[in-house]
Formats: C-alpha cells, sequence, structure tokens
C-alpha cells in the first residue's frame, strides 16, 4: 500500500480478506483436518483454526467499520480482479463497502464467530452420539465455506456478484442440512435428514428462477449488474419494468427468506445440527433477502405497488407462521416458525421502506434467535446425555445398544406408551422435557433472556426493533400493522408454552429428570449473544440522540426518518406481550403438563389446534397440487403421449401400417393383376427401405447420431454460402 | 509466398477426413485418433491465423488445446479400456443398449 | 510457382495420404502410426508458420506421448481388427456424400471469403529466434497465467479420473 492510499481509505484494503480468511481456513481443515485428527488435540485444532478463521473475519470487518466512519460513509469499491469483460458488460471482483455492507459484515461475522466456538462443544458431542468422530473436520470446513460464502453476498458490488454469493450460502445450506445425511433426526438410518436437505434446495431453486429472470430484465433494461449503475438507470425506464423487476426479486426473497409460499423448506431445515439451524437457518443465511430488498432500496422506493406486496407479503407470512409455532412439540421446529414469523417482520419493514427498522431488527434477531437456538442445542444436548445416562443405568451391557443412543427403535410419538429405555427417545421432544430449570439452570436463564427479547419485552433488544417496525406499520399500512400486532401476540404466546412446557412442572421423562447442564465452551459464547439479545437494543434507541443505526445507515439510504417513542404503540404491543405470557401461563403454567397427557390447548380448541399442529396442511397441499400433477403429467407423456400415440399409434399403425398396406396392395394387386410388377416391387422396397431408414433414427448406434450432426453441419455452412 | 486461405483449405480438408473416420469407422480407437485429427486440422488453422495476424494468442490456444487434448485422450482411453472389459468389444455398434 | 508453394504442395499431398490412411487402413496399429505421421507433417507446417514452440509440442505431446498412448491400448486390447458386420450399411456413403459436400462448401467460403486474406511470409530469421520464444513464454506467464495454471488443475483431474475409472472395484462383503 502506498502511504498516501492508507490514509484516504484506510483498513479498505483489507477487504477481500473478508472471504479469504474463512477460505484459508477451510483449506487448512481440508488438508490438516484427517492429519489433526489422528491426534488427541485434533477436534480443538480443527474448531480453533475454524474460529480464528471466522474471527479473522470479525476483526476485518471491526477495521472496516472504523475505516468507513473515519471516511465519512464514503469509501470506493475495492477492486480484487477482472471478472467477465464481455462486449459492453464489464463486471469485476469489487468489494462494496458501505454502512450497510458493513452492518451485516459485523453481525454476520461476530455472530458466525460465537457460533463457531459454540460448534467446537457441540459437535464433540454430537459427534460421538452420531458415532462417526471423523466427520469431525468436515463440519467445519462447511461453516467456513459457508462464512465466505456469506462475505462475498454482503459485500457484493453487484447483482451478479451477490448472486454467486446468494447461490454458495445456498450451497452450504443444503451441505450442512444433510450433515448426517445418511440417518435421521433421531440417529436412525434413514434418507430423512437428505430429504430435507434437497427439499431446502429445490425450493430455493425456485426462489432463485425469481431472481434470476429479475437479473435477466435487469441486464437487459439497463445493460449492467454493478449496484449504482443499475439505481441510476432505473430513474430513467417505465416503472412497469422496475415492477416485474421488484416483484421477481420478491420471489427469489420469498425463497431465501423462507416467505409465504415458499416456507416449507425451513422447518425441514431443523434436521442440520442445531449450530447450523442456528447460523444458517436464524441468524444469518436466511436474513440475506432482508439484505437483498435493503440494498435495492432505491428501486422499491420506485414502485410504491411493489412495496405494498412485499410488505403485505411478510406481515402474512409472520401471522401464519406465529400460528403453526403454537402448535408444535418440536423445540427446534417452534423456532423454526419463530424465525418464519421474525423474517416476516423484516419483510414486513423493508417493503413499508423502513429500511432501518428492518435492519435493526435483523441485527437484534440474529442475536436472541442465535441465543434460543443454541440455548435449544445446548437442551437437547443435556436430554441426550441424561438419556444416555439413564440407558446405561437400566441396560448395563443390553445387546441392542452399540454405543448409538437408540438407534434402531422405532420412535413413539405417544408419551401414553412411553416406557423408559426402550422405546425411541426423540431429544427434540418438548413432551419429552419438563422441570428442566433445575438439571439446567444456566441454559434455563440464557433460554429466558432470549425468550423475553423474542417476546418483546421492555427493555430487551427484541422490544426496540420490533416496536420500530410496528409503529412505522401503524403510519403506513394499517393492514399490516394490525397483522403483525396479531403475530406479536402469538409470538409471546408460544415462546412463554415453550418456557412453561421445557422448563418448568415435573419431568416428564427419565432424561429430562437426568440432564446435565453442559460445559462452558457451550455456555460462555450463549452468555455472549445474552448480553447482545439483552443490550442491543442501544443500537437504535428510539430517543433524540440514540438513533445510531439510523443514522449510521443513513449513508447508505440518504433519507432516513428517526420515530420518537410512540406510547401507544409500544403500549399496545407490551400489553399484549404480557398477555399472552399470561394466558400460556394460565394454560401450561397453572397445571404443568403430565407424561402422557394431550396438550392442554388441544383439549380445549380442538380442531383449530389441529390445523396448527399440521402446519395449515401446506405440506399436503403443496403435495397434492405440485407434486402429484407433477408425477401424472410425467407419466401421462411418458405413458400416453410417447408410448400409445407416439410409438403405438403413430409408428407402428401410422406409418408401419400405411407402408404395409401400400406394399401389399401394390403387390397383390396391381402387380400380379395388372402386369406392373417391377414398378409395384421398386415402390415395394423403396418404402421398405424408407421405413428402414425412419425406424432407424432412433437406433441407439452413436455413429449414426455424429451422422446427423454432421448433417446439421453441411445445412448450416449451406446456409452461410447462400445466404 | 503462401496465401493463408491454403492453410485454410487444407485445415478443411482434415478436419472433413476426420470427420469422416468418427462416421465410418467402428472402432472407437480410431474414432477417437480420427477426433484428435480433427483437433488438429483446427490447430493448424489457429497457427496460420496467428501467423498472419502478427499475434501469439493464436499459438497459445493451441497450447491449451494440446493440453486439453492429452486430458481427453487420458480419460477417453481408461473410458473405452473400461467398456472393453465390460463388452469384450470395442465396437462402437455394440454400445447401443440406449435405443429407442 | 515459387519454391516455397511447391514445398506447401508436397507437404499437403502428404498430409492428407496420411490422414486417409488413417482412415482407410483396416489394422489400428497402421492407422496410429500413420496418424503420427500426419502429426510431424502438421509439426513441419508450424515450422513453416513461425510457431517453433506449437511445432516441438506438437512432436513430443501428439506424435509422442499421446500416441504412444493409444498404440499402447491398442495392443493391450488386441484390438487391431474388428470381425466385419453389416450394422450401418448405408452410413458410409451417406457419410461420404455429406463430408464431400462440407469439404465443398468449406473451400468454397475459404477461398471466396475468408477475412485475413493475407499471405504467410517465408519464416525469416526474425520470426525464427529466441527472441520469438522469449515473447511468446512473455505472454503465456503473464496475461495468461491464470489459464496456464488452471490447465495445469484440469491435467491433474483428468489423470486422476482415468485413474479411477480404471481402478478395480474393492471387494466389499
Amino acid at each position: 500500500m502506498h502511504a498516501a492510499e492508507t490514509v484516504s481509505t484506510g483498513f479498505l484494503f483489507l477487504a477481500p480478506w473478508l472471504v479469504f480468511a474463512p477460505v484459508i481456513g477451510l483449506l487448512t481443515n481440508i488438508v490438516l483436518g484427517a492429519w489433526f485428527m489422528k491426534r488427541p488435540w485434533g477436534e480443538n485444532a480443527v474448531g480453533i483454526v475454524a474460529s480464528s478463521a471466522s474471527g479473522a473475519t470479525f476483526i476485518i470487518s471491526v477495521l472496516l467499520t472504523y475505516s468507513l466512519s473515519a471516511n465519512h460513509g464514503e469509501l470506493p469499491p475495492w477492486y480484487l480482479a477482472e471478472w467477465i469483460h464481455i462486449g459492453d458488460l464489464t463486471l469485476d471482483w469489487q468489494f462494496r463497502v458501505d454502512s450497510l455492507s458493513t452492518t451485516m459484515m459485523l453481525f454476520v461475522s461476530g455472530v458466525a464467530t460465537l457460533i463457531h466456538i459454540y460448534a467446537i462443544g457441540y459437535m464433540r458431542e454430537d459427534v460421538r452420539f452420531k458415532n462417526d468422530v471423523g466427520r469431525y473436520p468436515r463440519f467445519f470446513v462447511f461453516f467456513n465455506l459457508f462464512l465466505a460464502m456469506m462475505m462475498i453476498l454482503v459485500s457484493a458490488d453487484s447483482y451478479l456478484m451477490l448472486f454467486v454469493g446468494w447461490e454458495g450460502v445456498g450451497l452450504c445450506s443444503f451441505l450442512l442440512i444433510g450433515f448426517w445425511y445418511e440417518l435421521d433426526t433421531l440417529g436412525r438410518p434413514s434418507w430423512a435428514n437428505s430429504n430435507a436437505g434437497n427439499k431446502a434446495f429445490i425450493v430455493n431453486r425456485i426462489g432463485d428462477f425469481g431472481f434470476l429472470i429479475a437479473g435477466f430484465i435487469m441486464f437487459w433494461a439497463f445493460g449492467s449488474f454493478q449496484f449504482d449503475v443499475v439505481f441510476e438507470a432505473a430513474q430513467h425506464v417505465a416503472p412497469g419494468v422496475i415492477l416485474a423487476i421488484t416483484l421477481l426479486m420478491l420471489v427469489g426473497v420469498a425463497g431465501k427468506s423462507a416467505q409465504i409460499p415458499l416456507y416449507v423448506w425451513l422447518p425441514d431445515a431443523m434436521a442440520g445440527p442445531t449450530p447450523v439451524s442456528a447460523l444458517i437457518h436464524a441468524a444469518t443465511m436466511v436474513t440475506a433477502g432482508v439484505y437483498l430488498i435493503a440494498r435495492s432500496a432505491e428501486l422499491y422506493t420506485l414502485v410504491p405497488e411493489a412495496q405494498f406486496i412485499v410488505a403485505l407479503t411478510g406481515a402474512a407470512t409472520a401471522l401464519f407462521a406465529a400460528t403453526i409455532a403454537v402448535g408444535q412439540y418440536d423445540i427446534k421446529k417452534v423456532l423454526a416458525y419463530s424465525t418464519i414469523s421474525q423474517l416476516g417482520f423484516m419483510v414486513a419493514a423493508v417493503g413499508m421502506g423502513a429500511f432501518v427498522a428492518g435492519m435493526f431488527h435483523l441485527v437484534t434477531h440474529a442475536f436472541f434467535k442465535a441465543l434460543l437456538f443454541l440455548s435449544a442445542g445446548s437442551v437437547i444436548l443435556g436430554l441426550e446425555r441424561g438419556h444416555h445416562h439413564a440407558e446405561h443405568s437400566h441396560h448395563e451391557g443390553h445387546k441392542d445398544h452399540k454405543g448409538k443412543h437408540s438407534p434402531n427403535v422405532r420412535a413413539e410419538r405417544r408419551a401414553s406408551e412411553a416406557k423408559p429405555g426402550d422405546e425411541a427417545f426423540d431429544p427434540n421432544d418438548m413432551r419429552n422435557m419438563g422441570g428442566m430449570r433445575k438439571t439446567m439452570p444456566v441454559t434455563f436463564w440464557l433460554y429466558m433472556i432470549g425468550t423475553l427479547a423474542l417476546a418483546g419485552i421492555v427493555p430487551f433488544a427484541g422490544f426496540w426493533s420490533k416496536d420500530e417496525i410496528l409503529l412505522e406499520a401503524s403510519l403506513h399500512y394499517p393492514i399490516v400493522y394490525w397483522l403483525l400486532t396479531i403475530a406479536a401476540f402469538f409470538t409471546a404466546f408460544y415462546m412463554g408454552r415453550q418456557i412453561w412446557m421445557v422448563f418448568f412442572g415435573e419431568p416428564r421423562h427419565e432424561a429430562a429428570a437426568h440432564a446435565e447442564e453442559s460445559k462452558p465452551i457451550i455456555t460462555v459464547p450463549l452468555m455472549v449473544l445474552a448480553a447482545l439479545s439483552l443490550l442491543g437494543g442501544v443500537l437504535n434507541l428510539p430517543f433524540e440522540g440514540f438513533h445510531n443505526l439510523g443514522h449510521w445507515l443513513e449513508y447508505t439510504f440518504h433519507e432516513v426518518e428517526s420515530l420518537p417513542l410512540d406510547t401507544g404503540v409500544a403500549g399496545i404491543s407490551t400489553g399484549l406481550a404480557l398477555l399472552a405470557i399470561l394466558a400460556s401461563w394460565f394454560i401450561y403454567g397453572r397445571n404443568p403438563l403430565r407424561a402422557g397427557e394431550v396438550d392442554p390447548l388441544k383439549r380445549q380448541l380442538g380442531p383449530a389446534f389441529v390445523v396448527a399442529e399440521r402446519k395449515w396442511f401446506v405440506d399436503e397441499i403443496y403435495h397434492a397440487i405440485i407434486v402429484t400433477p407433477f408425477v401424472k403429467v410425467s407419466q401421462f407423456l411418458a405413458d400416453v403421449i410417447d408410448g400409445r400415440f407416439w410409438h403405438d399409434w403413430f409408428h407402428e399403425t401410422v406409418i408401419a401400417g400405411t407402408y404395409n398396406w401400400v406394399s401389399n396392395i401394390g403387390l397383390d394387386r396391381y402387380a400380379d393383376q395388372r402386369g406392373i410388377d417391377a414398378l409395384a416391387n421398386g415402390l415395394g422396397r423403396l418404402t421398405q427401405w424408407f421405413a428402414g431408414i425412419l425406424r432407424k433414427v432412433q437406433n441407439g448406434f452413436v455413429r449414426s447420431y455424429a451422422l446427423s450432426v454432421l448433417l446439421g453441419v453441411v445445412l448450416i455452412v449451406g446456409y452461410l454460402i447462400l445466404k | 509466398m503462401v496465401p493463408i486461405n491454403y492453410y485454410i483449405v487444407l485445415s478443411a480438408i482434415l478436419f472433413t477426413i476426420g470427420a469422416l473416420g468418427v462416421l465410418v469407422r467402428r472402432n472407437a480407437l480410431i474414432i477417437f485418433m480420427s477426433i484428435e485429427l480433427m483437433l488438429n486440422a483446427a490447430n493448424l488453422a489457429m497457427v496460420a491465423f496467428s501467423s498472419v495476424l502478427q499475434s501469439f494468442s493464436g499459438q497459445i490456444f493451441v497450447f491449451f488445446v494440446i493440453a486439453v487434448a492429452a486430458a481427453e485422450v487420458a480419460v477417453g482411453l481408461a473410458l473405452i479400456v473400461e467398456i472393453f472389459k465390460s463388452k469384450r468389444s470395442i465396437d462402437v455398434d455394440q454400445i447401443s443398449s440406449l435405443k429407442g | 510457382m515459387t519454391l516455397d508453394l511447391v514445398f506447401f504442395l508436397i507437404l499437403s499431398l502428404i498430409a492428407i495420404a496420411t490422414a486417409l490412411g488413417m482412415l482407410l487402413s483396416r489394422n489400428a496399429i497402421y492407422s496410429a502410426l500413420f496418424l503420427v505421421l500426419n502429426f510431424v507433417t502438421v509439426a513441419v507446417f508450424y515450422l513453416l508458420l513461425g510457431a517453433p514452440f506449437i511445432a516441438m509440442a506438437q512432436i513430443t505431446i501428439y506424435a509422442g506421448a499421446i500416441m504412444v498412448l493409444f498404440l499402447f491400448v491398442i495392443m493391450l486390447l488386441g484390438a487391431e481388427n474388428l470381425p466385419e458386420t453389416q450394422t450401418l450399411p448405408w452410413q458410409k456413403y451417406l457419410a461420404g456424400g455429406l463430408a464431400a459436400v462440407l469439404a465443398v462448401e468449406a473451400t468454397f467460403i475459404f477461398l471466396t471469403r475468408a477475412r485475413p486474406a493475407g499471405e504467410i511470409a517465408p519464416p525469416d530469421e526474425a520470426v525464427n529466434t529466441i527472441a520469438n520464444l522469449r515473447e511468446l513464454g512473455d505472454v503465456l506467464f503473464r496475461q495468461y497465467l491464470l489459464p496456464f495454471e488452471v490447465t495445469s488443475i484440469l491435467l491433474l483431474v483428468a489423470m486422476v479420473g482415468a485413474i479411477v475409472l480404471i481402478r478395480k472395484e474393492k471387494r466389499v462383503h
């Protein structure tokens, strides 16, 4: 670096190292991982390499943020390498460092580092429960790869580079959901996990299809993918084009950020190990869609229709997913639907043009949702330890016990048939928990903080960010406001239900009674996250002089309205949240659920609860209206069109029949009777020869296929000559 | 003084002979050799252009084509040996189980 | 008719004759040997065109390595001759016809429309000196450094692929 440059752009030259640092980490673990694992300290070494790579990314993000603020929010893009130069299209690997991208970098790399550290402890136990210790380094390789891709996504300077990261994080999500690809969530041999990965990948494909078409239109209309060029050119284009681009982009957002109608993959994605759920499917990757809309703010503000559709989609998703979360028993599924619901809040916010509120909620949500997921992971591990313990005391030397925890017993959902130690045991099922505040006190308190933050209780981080969204909604779109407020009520309710079911009452399963608290390597990162969930609100308090995030993002969005606290909106939402927690205590806390009992809400609501429990039957509906018709059409094409019509009727009956008929007639009647033997014979032979050629078009001989290629070449060259 | 067109026509003739080899021979190895001949014809044209245009790009490209051809031969011959192991023949007409 | 042109015509005849020899030989070994001869002739063309590096690469890689591999595989499989079959009797004539049309078309296009209708000077000293080679290396390792490295990875991948294909399956019980 030249001295002069260093002064003017500060640490900007470090921008590419956002991507290089995790890549170095993953290469180290690819090359040395197996060697590390032969040593007693191997797992620590693998984990430390990966975590320091992630930590380095965080430090670089801090330095970049520092340089950016020293330069008053203006830094030129950092050119790394030439990428695509075709005709008029010039695209390079350029890193864009502005206040929006550094915000994303900071919290992504920060949360990622904490989760990396947590994963050192979590995966150490997970690989032992699943009986495959050698797979340990692979997890961290995928994790670092994910971080690298996420950094490409957030630091991109063009839609195409963003798309590279977009696809990259999707790939990592697929790889990590199917991390235990040969097992299901209970550790039994099955393709359930890999099917979940496929579902995530394929549903995301549908979203990417929309994003891609948006990109094509963008290129057609503006001739560029560069953000600044596109935003500039968009001012002079018919609004219809922008509307098409923004709505197609919304399809991509719905895929990646799990909005209606493409959210179905996210609950299944919980098949991945818990750190994956926390990092990828709660804190970072799923927010990429929100980031995309915020990044494209200058496009969306041009078309209010698109903004309204985006806001409505987000609000509808927020409410819809919150109702489903009420009916779930799997601790991670509740959190997954909660994530979908909270993503709905963010999408609604950025849809309304409240980009600061959306980004604020994105950051605080990353803190408390990561905290909740990781604490849930701690609960699950504690339960598995307890189960292990219980099994050992019951079955010393049991012949089914091969070191895996109940690998070959079928999961029995109904607790009425539960006999300790014999049935398959689902450590994710909240009906197996209860009373865990005594066995896992640290986790309990951490979980409480996350819950209060999510429920939006003063003064936790979630209160401030959620309230800002609600306030913006009440000013712009009343319908969105009401949808979100009801969703907030449900949020507090299902979180209360979870707390009562998991931590209060009596243990409903022996494993819960014997659960053990996790080690510090798991709980310490959680404490950091808890502190952030508690204090994250100071990023953007609704008081004069405290709109920190708002002023910071003003560098990117130029016009930011900083609203004061509205006691009415805040009062309603807090009141509803407290009411919901009270209601959940009334239903779940006052008379704790006992082993084998039906969910009390199910007893009272009956069918309505079943609808929530079965997720509004969306999976069944999708299966009926998309998958089944698709299979039917394929079968129809293969069987009727190709087989019966084309082969049987057209080839056999029409072609072969006609020729047979012609040659028969020709030979029998005219040749013999009229004496034109030679001609008729010739005709017959000609037709047979011709039929032979026709039949041989699909003869399977590679040489005749090559011949048709040559025929095509000759025809094209001939056309070029005659043209 | 040789006009460049002569080189190009020679290249076209060699290419045609290569294409003919792919089409009429049944021996997979000879088909493969014919493909090499076609690559060579293209290379010849590229070097000729490079010579006329006084630019190295054509030669560099030919260099890469040679490298790719080497990779292709390594994999292709391995495939042929595998096919021979299962079919006991390298007659491409024997490999027609994909017929419609 | 200059000496250059005579030399060119003789070499072209050799190139075409060896190509046809490759095409028509019954025995695959003869085909391979004809092809070696063809490659050497083309290498001489490269020398005439002022590309000594490519000529040497042609001889070492094509005529040397690749064709030796071919001969080796032919002899390994014992596949010099194939039994006569009549699977696609009309293929020969159709292919011949089409190929002839293609050759005529291509010749027509190149003789009438080819854009750089320049002539190729005889290789004089300036082109064939070491300086030329140095310049080539300069271009190759500066402008085309990344493709060059990618090619090396490609070769590695091909090598691994070939080994994986040929390797005997492990017996799993």
